[in-house]
């Protein structure tokens, strides 16, 4: 065979075979993940989501509280830790911003400050000055708007003990050296003013300190011994020579000027650790949110696998037999969605909570007619895939109805149908939240909280309180739009026809 | 196309009818609450209660309470709430508020909504697309209630421009009153609005692509021209029906803005029935919402048929 120059056979000598696939072949799911992917604003939404889940999951965990503590001062109070607080800073400093303070004011807290040793003053925003005159002088008068360490600022407080519980507080203080008990100050000796246990030092009749020449407070301790409710041998505050009494009678017990942050820190065992603040019941929220959100998770789920199982059966009788079953399947389901769901929460509220309690009565609630969307879904698959020839061809080898319907054409469904189920969590959630917030349905008995109680007692103190609203609608924001992102998500990537198509 | 119209309007009656049946029952059963023993009410509502078959089974008492509505549009006495009153006169003054504040939501979504869903679609692809669409998504997901608290702290709260609650009285259209209505009507809005873009959206980005659209273009039409005359236009088959829809929708979704806002409207009655209880009231409400919802799904089957000779049901003959 003679080489012609010009051409070369390039496949002269080796073999041609086809090559073996080397990539791996993609199953349907890998391709729905493989889509899934693809849509980045998605897989944002499922990362949120996985982190909210595991802040349901871990915040009841990490809180130092449980949702049973429930704090009687510390009621709808700002964002606080410890560490914050006494370094006096504004963020997580419990920090509450009071307008217009006189120099009267700033004097009661300047009073709380030197008696406790704990300043609730975080510092001055503005300073106003205001000319006037007063008996026929020129005076200018301050006024200031300051944030103020809201749990600093309770100060002391009264509170009767038990001789019993008494004592174990002053071993506690002798223990410890942290002064929970402060001298008793008798009305008669601060004007008659009987509401305000941080008043220790001289008043005038409207309440403000009355100093002395150097601007100092000048103390008004009881010191009748007569009065002194139990014998008291722990720490003394400085400047006390023992003549001081740091209880008075009352009925059988004690009473006692103590100062409240640290009697907490005797009660809890640590100072208040409030990440989110507290609610209007005193519960820390950030617990709160967590048990609130665990319970509406794991009810959404439940109604989810209830509805889908009842749906899934309903739907593929519908669907399969159609005619006349379907007809009357329909119009049962035509009944059901037509009452309002506010009636048929009430309803079994009404009739099945005294019986069966109240999470299983709402639960049926929810299923009485949630189960419909997905029977519709399932019915419109097996519409669309019971004349096809595969299927006709395994009845013709004697597929019972049952097989013909979950083992072939189910099956061709459970895509569709399993991303619809990540959407009805979200509205289950949804509809949760409204009724609790409404009132309908009253949970708190069963999981000490849910979000929709959270956000009407946060409604209630809006105004005075904006964090005890503000992290439960976050919360419950985020979750929603996470979950429904990640569903359209789900469904668009199981859904081939709309693939490719750009959004 | 009436034939089959009619069809549908029996059918609806009929499914209210049964829905009711099982509603009233299930309120009958319930225990009744107890009278106050000496308030000169209390015999007349006995009374009543005899005369509306409280005794007989509760298919008479359907009947009866059938007949009543019938004959003198009697929905029976309130019993606890209003006691003593005519459940029905309650429900009137109750339901101006709420139909004035769902009809400003409407009215106030319908432009914005549109214009931003035709921006959305004339700008498809580009960043303004993008925007309007994440926010149309993340505003559809969140409860109506979570704007509502964000309306109500910062315009009314912060910055002072809204009052907390909706002014008292039945004076609907004075200044005071419409300035009291922006923020529920403003936290209706926010989840209709996004629903109208999202659809408006859809459908025009569909029908801009269309042929005849490029016809419309080649004869000189601009493109403001084009997408108004000939594009919105085939998109309203699809929007006025959601119109319809949605108002209807709202009428009974606006349960929580109206707690919100102190709205004295059919939803804080329905609320207020619930917790009292009064049966009769709540059994008012509950064919309210029922019919709500009904007319609102029979609304938009029909109204797609009205506009769109091709998907007209009955035209088969």
């Amino acid at each position: 065979m003679s080489q012609n120059p010009k051409f070369l056979f390039v496949h002269d000598e080796t073999r041609r075979v086809d090559e073996a696939l080397s990539t791996k072949p993609r199953s349907y799911f890998g391709d729905a993940l493989y889509a899934f992917r693809q849509n980045r604003s998605s897989v944002a939404a499922a990362w949120i989501l996985l982190f909210l889940i595991l802040f349901a999951t871990f915040a009841p965990i990490l809180s130092p509280y449980s949702i049973k503590d429930q704090d009687r001062i510390y009621t709808n109070y700002p964002s606080f830790l410890p560490f914050c607080g006494a370094k006096g800073w504004t963020f997580l400093g419990g920090t509450k911003t009071y307008d217009s303070q006189n120099d009267a004011s700033m004097l009661f807290w300047q009073g709380i400050a030197q008696e406790t040793g704990m300043d609730p003053v975080i510092k001055k925003i503005h300073t106003y000055e205001t000319a006037g005159r007063r008996r026929g002088e020129e005076v200018v008068r301050y006024s200031y708007d300051i944030e103020v360490n809201a749990y600093y600022a309770v100060g002391n407080i009264y509170q009767v003990f038990s001789y019993k519980e008494f004592e174990r507080l002053q071993e506690w203080q002798n223990e410890t050296g942290i002064q929970v008990v402060y001298p008793y100050v008798h009305a008669s000796d601060i004007e008659d003013i009987k509401n305000n246990p941080n008043l220790w030092y001289k008043v005038t009749e409207k309440g403000v300190a009355d100093l002395d020449e150097e601007g100092r407070f000048i103390p008004v301790y009881a010191t009748n011994k007569e009065d002194e409710g139990a014998a008291y041998d722990s720490l003394r505050i400085p400047g006390d020579d023992g003549s001081y009494i740091y209880s008075i009678k009352k009925s059988g017990a004690v009473q006692c000027r103590i100062n409240y942050y640290n009697y907490y820190r005797y009660k809890n065992g640590h100072e208040p650790m409030y990440l989110f603040g507290t609610s209007l019941m005193g519960m820390d929220l950030f617990c709160a949110i967590g048990m609130g959100a665990r319970f509406s998770l794991l009810f959404a789920l439940l109604v989810a696998g209830i509805n889908m199982v009842i749906g899934i059966l309903y739907g593929s009788l519908q669907g399969y037999y159609g005619g006349a079953v379907d007809m009357t399947l329909d119009r049962i389901c035509d009944i059901l969605s037509g009452v309002p769901f506010v009636v048929v929460a009430t309803l079994f509220q009404l009739h099945l909570s005294q019986k069966v309690g109240v999470v299983p009565s709402f639960l049926f609630a929810f299923v009485l007619t949630g189960w419909i969307g997905v029977a519709a879904l399932t019915r419109k698959q097996f519409y669309r895939f019971k004349g096809m020839e595969y299927v006709l061809a395994a009845r013709a080898l004697g597929a019972s109805d049952r097989r013909l319907m979950f083992a072939h054409i189910l099956p061709n469904a459970a895509g569709t149908l399993v991303t619809s189920c990540a959407l009805i969590i979200p509205a289950v959630i949804s509809q949760e939240t409204a009724l609790s917030y409404l009132g309908i349905v009253d949970l708190s008995s069963f999981t000490g909280t849910t979000l929709g109680t959270l956000l009407s007692q946060g409604n209630a103190s809006a105004t005075t309180a904006p964090n005890s609203i503000l992290w439960p609608s976050i919360f419950l924001g985020l979750l929603m739009i996470s979950f429904n992102l990640f569903g359209n998500g789900l469904r668009d990537a199981f859904n081939p026809t709309t693939r490719g198509t750009g959004n | 196309m009436i034939k089959y119209s009619l069809q549908r309007i029996f059918y609806m009656i009929l499914v209210f009818f049964i829905i009711m049946l099982m509603c009233f029952v299930l309120i009958r059963m319930l225990p009744l609450p107890v009278l106050p023993p000496d308030d000169p009410h209390t015999q007349v509502v006995e009374m009543r209660r005899e005369a509306m078959g409280y005794n007989e089974p509760y298919l008479v008492q359907f009947g009866l309470f059938i007949r009543n509505i019938f004959t003198h549009f009697d929905w029976g006495v309130s019993d606890k709430l209003y006691f003593g009153q005519e459940v029905w006169e309650v429900f009137k003054e109750k339901l101006p508020a709420t139909v004035i504040v769902n009809l400003y939501s409407i009215l106030l979504s319908i432009p914005i909504g549109i214009f931003l869903g035709m921006l959305a679609a004339l700008k498809k692809n580009t960043w303004v697309d993008y925007t309007i669409s994440t926010l149309v998504m993340a505003v559809i997901s969140v409860p109506s209630f979570v704007y509502a608290f964000l309306i109500q702290y910062f315009f009314c709260f912060r910055l002072q421009w809204f009052p907390f609650v909706m002014e008292s009285g039945t004076d609907y259209f004075s200044p005071e009153m419409l300035r009291s209505l922006v923020p529920p009507v403003l936290a209706l809005s926010f989840g209709v609005i996004a629903g109208f873009t999202r659809t408006t959206r859809a459908e025009l980005a569909e029908v801009l692509d269309s042929d005849y659209m490029l016809l419309a273009k080649i004869k000189g039409l601009t493109v403001f021209q084009a997408t108004i005359r000939h594009g919105l236009r085939n998109c309203f088959v699809v929007i006025v029906p959601q119109i319809f829809g949605e108002f209807l929708g709202i009428l009974s979704g606006s349960l929580i803005i109206e707690k919100i806002f102190a709205i004295p409207g059919v939803g804080a009655l329905t609320l207020n029935a619930i917790n009292g209880p009064d049966y009769n009231v709540f059994m008012l409400s509950t064919a309210f919402y029922t019919a709500i919802g009904l007319a609102a799904g029979l609304v938009v089957d029909l109204s797609y048929g009205f506009l769109d000779p091709r998907i007209r049901m009955g035209a088969k003959e």
